[in-house]
């Protein structure tokens, strides 16, 4: 390391520690990567683009990106989409509830108390490998055609991780806090409280991750057979009026909603665990 | 034990904690034999042992966490409103999704303790335990020596008749030990509630202790009690250098060797 080197090392290390030519070399090929990363759906985007204007793909099933985007907002200014979008959040963020919370009592309940385990684990074990998404008619079925049955089909999908990782969550806490609780003769709503839930909200959170992906395929799928509104309605709508450029829409706008829950699911759970030594 | 005439007028020291006859079997494996114990009120009290001799089963007993196989054990009961005990436990205890001030309080909170006698408690015993500073910071921003001083603040704030103290210190380095027994000496001084401290350090015990226990090995049986008869307020480094103190220690020692073989072998 020359002395220019070290003199700009100590200039900067009050913010970043140093830098030696190794790590300068890992840093390059950090960018290199962020820009191949970047560079590789946009050049996929292009070659779309420039193939669908050439006619080398067929426009009727695979519209350039610029027609797709045109759709796009088109759709958003006439607030069809907003409305699709709006009323599908709404039945995620029910479902959700309905599910997530019967789930975190269930769940810690099992974790805490042994007979609660041994009468409610076999039950989920039991029904834990149907695909959830069969279960669609049966839903249909007894809840009709209106809002509930998307937001129970939501809830289901959101139930059993969540449930399974509190309990996980529950009995991976030292038991050392458990007699701290007993000593200090926490009640057991006390213990509930200000022990196995926030001892178990890491694992907890975990779940909620795995439920909200569950949730909007789910959500996908009860709305394309039982919905007359929603994201799902509107990509199986585009696909029965052969409104290819929609149907995109809807596939595009379906993986934004996912990106921005977890995205909002990695902030709540930053803030969550903020007493965790790594968080 | 107190079968001695008290002369008429002084006050009569009260009996805290009675174990009588206790047993006690994990399967059939007797952990602790037939021990039998008076502790008097205001009594700094330890008990020490060998590895293995049911000291830390015995104050899980006190502390209502294990059950007696057969015999009593047993603390009086408190004036109405306060606690029988406090358990301050040996490693990390405290709660890291709790602030320092939220673990501190929560013996008093389960105890659904009126809001301002929380405050004041709490305040109070941060202050003593040094901690003040840190009462909004979580567990893993402290060293283990700071989180020891959380779980005797939690302890303390609590305001039981008897502090139950499960080797608070023997996760500690030895200086750090060295200065919360000087820190725990320093708190206890103030209102002198009875203790009953569990440890494996002989000169742990004769620093802190009025009288200790020796114990057997397994199966742990009651050796005998030794009173040390050293005048407080105490000052942890300079009882080194106490000659009785070195005495004490020495006759300890006598007392424990046969049993730190025995539970070798």
């Amino acid at each position: 390391m020359s002395a220019s080197d070290l003199a700009r090392v100590a200039k900067t290390s009050t913010k970043t520690p140093a830098i030696d030519i190794g790590e300068e070399a890992r840093l390059a090929a950090r960018r290199r990567d962020r820009i191949l990363s970047i560079a590789s759906p946009l050049g996929l985007l292009l070659a779309w683009e420039l193939a669908a204007q050439a006619g080398l793909i067929d426009v009727r099933f695979f519209p350039a990106p610029s027609a797709i985007t045109a759709k796009l907002i088109d759709m958003a200014q006439s607030g069809e989409l907003t409305e699709n979008v709006l009323i599908s959040l709404e039945r995620i963020v029910l479902g959700f509830l309905l599910g997530g919370v019967p789930a975190i009592l269930i769940g810690i309940a099992m974790g805490i108390w042994r007979p609660v385990r041994a009468i409610v684990d076999p039950l989920i074990v039991a029904t834990y490998p149907i695909p959830k998404s069969s279960l669609l008619p049966l839903i249909l079925l007894v809840f009709g055609l209106g809002e509930m049955s998307k937001i129970v089909m939501v809830a289901i999908g959101v139930f059993y991780p969540m449930a399974i990782n509190a309990t996980a969550g529950v009995l991976q806490i030292n038991q050392i806090y458990l007699d701290v609780g007993k000593s200090f003769k926490a009640s057991p709503w006390d213990t509930f409280r200000t022990i196995a839930l926030p001892g178990a909200l890491p694992f907890i959170m975990t779940g909620v991750k795995l439920g909200a992906g569950l949730a909007l395929i789910l959500i996908a799928l009860a709305e394309m057979v039982g919905a007359k509104s929603g994201i799902g309605y509107m990509i199986w709508s585009a696909w029965e009026t052969f409104a290819v450029a929609k149907m995109y829409v809807g596939l595009f706008v379906i993986a934004l909603i996912g990106f921005a829950i977890s995205l909002l699911l990695n902030e709540i759970e930053r803030w969550v665990i903020r007493w965790k030594a790594d968080a | 034990m107190s079968a001695a005439v008290e002369p008429a007028g002084a006050p009569q020291p009260r009996v805290k904690i009675r174990i009588k006859n206790l047993t006690k079997r994990f399967a059939s494996l007797a952990a602790i034999d037939d021990v039998s114990l008076d502790i008097e009120e205001g009594t700094f009290f330890a008990i020490v042992g060998p590895s293995g001799c049911g000291k830390t089963t015995l104050l899980r007993i006190l502390g209502g966490l294990d059950q007696v196989t057969s015999g009593e054990a047993e603390i009086s009961d408190p004036p109405p409103g306060r606690p029988k005990y406090s358990m301050v436990f040996q490693g990390d205890s405290i709660f890291p999704w709790m602030t320092v001030w939220d673990n501190a309080a929560y013996g008093l909170r389960m105890r659904k303790a009126p809001r301002e006698e929380i405050t004041e408690a709490v305040t109070r015993y941060l202050d003593r335990t040094g901690l003040t500073r840190f009462a909004h910071h979580y567990p893993h921003q402290l060293s283990g020596g700071m989180r020891q001083r959380v779980s005797i603040a939690r302890a303390f704030a609590n305001d039981p008749e008897v502090l139950l103290m499960d080797e608070p210190f023997s996760a500690l380095d030895e200086q750090n030990r060295t200065i919360l027994q000087q820190e725990l000496l320093r708190i206890w001084e103030v209102d002198k509630k009875t203790v009953v401290f569990i440890t494996h350090s002989v000169d742990e015990a004769v620093t802190l202790a009025d009288k200790i226990m020796v114990m057997t090995a397994s199966p742990g049986r009651a050796k005998t009690v030794i009173d040390v008869a050293l005048e407080r307020p105490r000052n942890v480094l300079e009882l080194r250098n106490d000659p009785r103190y070195g005495k004490i220690v020495y006759g300890i020692w006598g007392h424990l060797k046969d049993e730190v073989e025995r539970a070798r072998v």
